[in-house]
């Protein structure tokens, strides 16, 4: 009903925009961004193809409701005191990171890297140091550090060994050994 | 205005000329002589600078000349930071000599709605490390929306050895490693509190690491930091800190050991609770604390808060504290109409209302007949989704304005809402200075009549003349925007999403709000003429922020060039870089003295 009204004042309504510009106005704000409104939006003016490509990188959640980001602008602290945390894009994934020998134990979010090259650059610009090359037998050459990871059992593990997707959901916390402890890890594996 | 506008050159000679015939203008007497421009000054210095708090006064102080210009800058003890990025720390420090107290604000507010990616920037330790070397005698640090990290705390605990408050509101990057250093080493420390602050839990047990001596503590805020509490070190703190008068407490903290705080602080104006609740099975036997009495003996107690986890049948225990209350915050209290009823009906001088929308338009009726001084009310969702029911609508909204007319404040979300309630509250609540109206269905029209809410809003900004901050929802055509151009003549800030037809809204706000300070826009179809139509305002805003809109990166680099002055950030949120994507996601620009941030991640790009 709501949108019936909307199509009749948009009909008589004198604009400056462009004949057929109308249409495509809340195509806008779902089309272009993998974060935004799944296709299957409420709003009946969308007919977006674009969206093809992102939506593989959507939200595989919004089935029944649409999602949009930040929407409606409450934060996300009052959301998760009332209701059982909801584990979708606008929380993120942060696991600590500690390294042998440093002071301060820092905090990365898991969600923001594309996959370990991205997440091992951040950790190297983070603590500033060298990490090595990965290889599946020798585990890191090329430098004194390795980065590990506390899985769900709590065992460390090199970070590499298994694939991505299947480390951000186990990945705990995040460990950057160094010296023999490092390679004791790479034989581990 | 802030320290961020441009600085004047002016003739220092022209000053002084004018300084030496204002003085001896007067006077038939042989023997006086002009004093020189440096008495001159000195004596300003003495008798009128020093006085002068108010920044915005002080301002336009260093504009009269270059003399008061540097005079200014030697007495000026308070700064204010709007935008950490619209001015670097060295020209600060450069000017001003004898800070002691800084106020920084970082990140654009929609960060707040994971609108922007992290990592973005806002990092404190650009500013720490001029600070650090300039202000050796700073005593209060206020950051909003910055990012910290433990060695920026660890910093400041050493650069600052005179500190006495620090507060976080909205920050993050810090843990309790970096509170533990805080306690340890800031002597001085009056004021620590952490406000909707992101703080990591590194399992250090923080409260321990306050001095064991008698503390100057007057202010000890952590209610958003959700790790456990060491509590019998707190208890022991709160018995050696006899100035403490606000204690705000995390939802680690039972209603049982909240009692044993109480009876220790009795003189506090300011608690937060914490869970309000019982973290034990209480054994039948066990006696519960008398907490009646407990409240009954803060006779100063004023602002009340925290009912974390509240269990509604303890809520009688404020009963003693309603009558004083001016301030009271139930937001995070899933209570019914029924439950609040008992206890705001006692609230007759009750200012500031935080709550729920559990309690319903019944519950809101009580208010409006109970606090008749009310000027601040938030009513927040309990389900912050779209296409529920929702317990508050436009009943609770006119309801509120025939009863509290005194409101000058309103934050209110809610799922259906009239234009007839709107106009209503304008007419009735005339001191208005803040309309913020969250209708959650995305371009929801007046549910009774089916038009959009412009006539509402429209009623808000013309009726209410002292208005400055404002924010629409629901299904919104240009008209509202035309509305509020043609009388939002005072409005610095307005918050925009899922609204208006075309370019001409946008238009109308940047031709017609010439106090407009803060524009933050999402999903709207504004476009690149849009843009160009606010290119003489600009340098007068501290930002504007448009995310999905249909803004191009030509439109931008447009804005960009024409306006030297400006900062034009790009901001990509997909994960990729998009090159196809004919509009940007996100542009935020804002006026900058300096050369654009050397710090901007690689999905930020600097026009």
């Amino acid at each position: 009903m709501a949108h019936e009204n909307d199509l009749n004042l948009k009909a008589t309504e004198l604009r400056l925009g462009l004949p057929g510009t109308d249409e495509s106005d809340d195509m806008v704000s779902t089309a272009n961004n993998n974060k935004r409104a799944s296709p299957e939006s409420v709003d009946d003016s969308e007919l977006k193809a674009n969206s093809a490509a992102k939506s593989a990188e959507n939200e595989t959640s919004s089935a029944s409701k649409s999602h949009i980001v930040g929407w409606p602008p409450v934060r996300s602290y009052r959301k998760s005191n009332l209701q059982p945390k909801k584990e979708d894009s606008e929380t993120g994934m942060y696991v600590k990171v500690s390294m042998d020998g440093a002071p301060f134990l820092r905090k990365v979010d898991l969600k923001v890297y594309n996959g370990y090259t991205d997440l091992l650059k951040a950790l190297e610009s983070m603590f500033k140091l060298r990490i090595g090359e990965y290889s599946e037998r020798e585990g890191y050459k090329g430098s004194e550090y390795a980065p590990a990871y506390e899985d769900k059992d709590g065992d460390l593990m090199l970070v590499g060994d298994v694939p991505w997707d299947m480390f951000m959901s186990s990945c705990k916390r995040l460990r950057i050994k160094k010296g023999s402890e490092a390679k004791g890890l790479g034989w581990a594996v | 205005m802030s320290e961020d506008e441009e600085l004047p050159d002016l003739d220092g000679g022209a000053a002084r000329s004018i300084n030496s015939t204002a003085v001896s203008g007067g006077g038939g007497d042989q023997n006086y002589v002009s004093p020189s421009p440096d008495q001159v000054l000195e004596n300003v210095l003495e008798n009128v600078l020093y006085f002068l708090t108010s920044r915005h006064d002080r301002n336009a102080a260093s504009l009269v000349c270059k003399s008061w210009f540097r005079a200014e800058a030697l007495t000026r003890s308070e700064l204010f930071i709007g935008n950490c990025y619209s001015v670097s720390p060295g020209r600060v420090t450069n000017r001003f000599k004898q800070i002691k107290a800084i106020a920084i604000k970082g990140k654009p507010r929609f960060s707040d709605f994971s609108l922007l990616p992290p990592d973005w920037g806002a990092h404190f330790a650009n500013w720490l490390r001029a600070m650090a070397a300039s202000y050796r005698a700073l005593e209060k640090v206020y950051l909003k929306r910055m990012c910290v990290t433990d060695e920026d705390l660890a910093i400041t605990a050493h650069s600052f050895p005179f500190l006495k408050e620090l507060v976080f509101v909205c920050c993050e990057g810090f843990g309790t490693d970096g509170l533990a250093i805080i306690a340890r080493e800031c002597r001085h420390i009056r004021v620590l509190e952490l406000v909707d602050t992101d703080v990591t839990d590194d399992e250090v047990d923080w409260i321990s690491c306050f001095p064991d001596n008698v503390t100057c503590l007057e202010s000890l805020i952590f209610d958003c930091v959700e790790t456990p509490i060491n509590f019998e070190a707190l208890e022991r703190l709160v018995a050696r800190s006899p100035s403490l008068k606000k204690l705000r407490l995390n939802s680690y903290i039972s209603i049982r050991q909240l009692y044993r705080l109480m009876i220790r602080a009795p003189q506090l104006t300011h608690l937060g609770t914490g869970s309000f609740n019982t973290s034990e099975i209480v054994a039948q036997s066990e006696q519960e604390p008398d907490y009646l009495s407990a409240f009954a003996a803060c006779k100063s107690l004023i602002c009340l808060s925290g009912f974390k986890e509240i269990i509604p049948e303890y809520l009688s225990a404020i009963y003693p504290v309603c009558g004083i209350l001016t301030s009271l915050n139930l937001s995070y209290a899933n209570i019914s109409a029924e439950q609040l009823k008992p206890v705001i009906r006692q609230c007759h001088k009750l200012q500031t209302f935080w709550a729920l929308d559990s309690i319903g338009d019944e519950g809101l009726q009580a208010v409006s007949v109970a606090c008749k001084d009310l000027r601040e009310l938030r009513v927040f969702p309990v389900e912050a989704l779209e296409d529920v029911e929702g317990p508050v609508s436009e009943v609770g909204l006119l309801t509120i304005s025939e009863g509290c007319r005194k409101l000058q404040s309103i934050l209110y979300f809610c799922q259906r809402m009239t234009n007839a309630a709107v106009i209503a509250m304008s007419k009735n609540c005339p001191d208005l200075v803040v309309f913020r109206l969250c209708i959650m269905g995305r371009h929801r029209p007046d549910h009774v009549t089916g038009e959009p809410m412009d006539e509402g809003f429209g009623a808000i900004v013309e009726n209410c003349k002292k208005l400055t901050r404002l924010a629409v929802s629901g299904l919104l055509t240009d008209r509202v925007f035309k509305y509020i151009g043609q009388y939002g003549k005072l409005l610095r800030t307005l918050s925009v999403a899922f609204a208006g037809d075309s370019d001409l809204g946008l238009k109308y706000l940047l031709e017609g709000c010439p106090k407009l300070q803060k524009l933050e826009i999402r999903d709207c179809p504004f476009g690149d003429s849009a843009l160009f139509a606010g290119l003489h305002h600009y340098y007068d805003m501290r930002f504007m922020w448009l995310s999905s809109c249909k803004v191009t990166r030509q439109g931008c680099e447009e804005v960009a060039r024409q306006l030297p002055g400006l900062v034009v950030e790009v901001i990509a949120s997909g994960e990729e870089e998009n090159e196809t994507n004919e509009y940007v996601d996100t542009m935020y620009l804002y006026r900058s003295l300096d050369r654009p941030r050397p710090d901007a991640p690689r999905f930020v790009h600097i026009l």
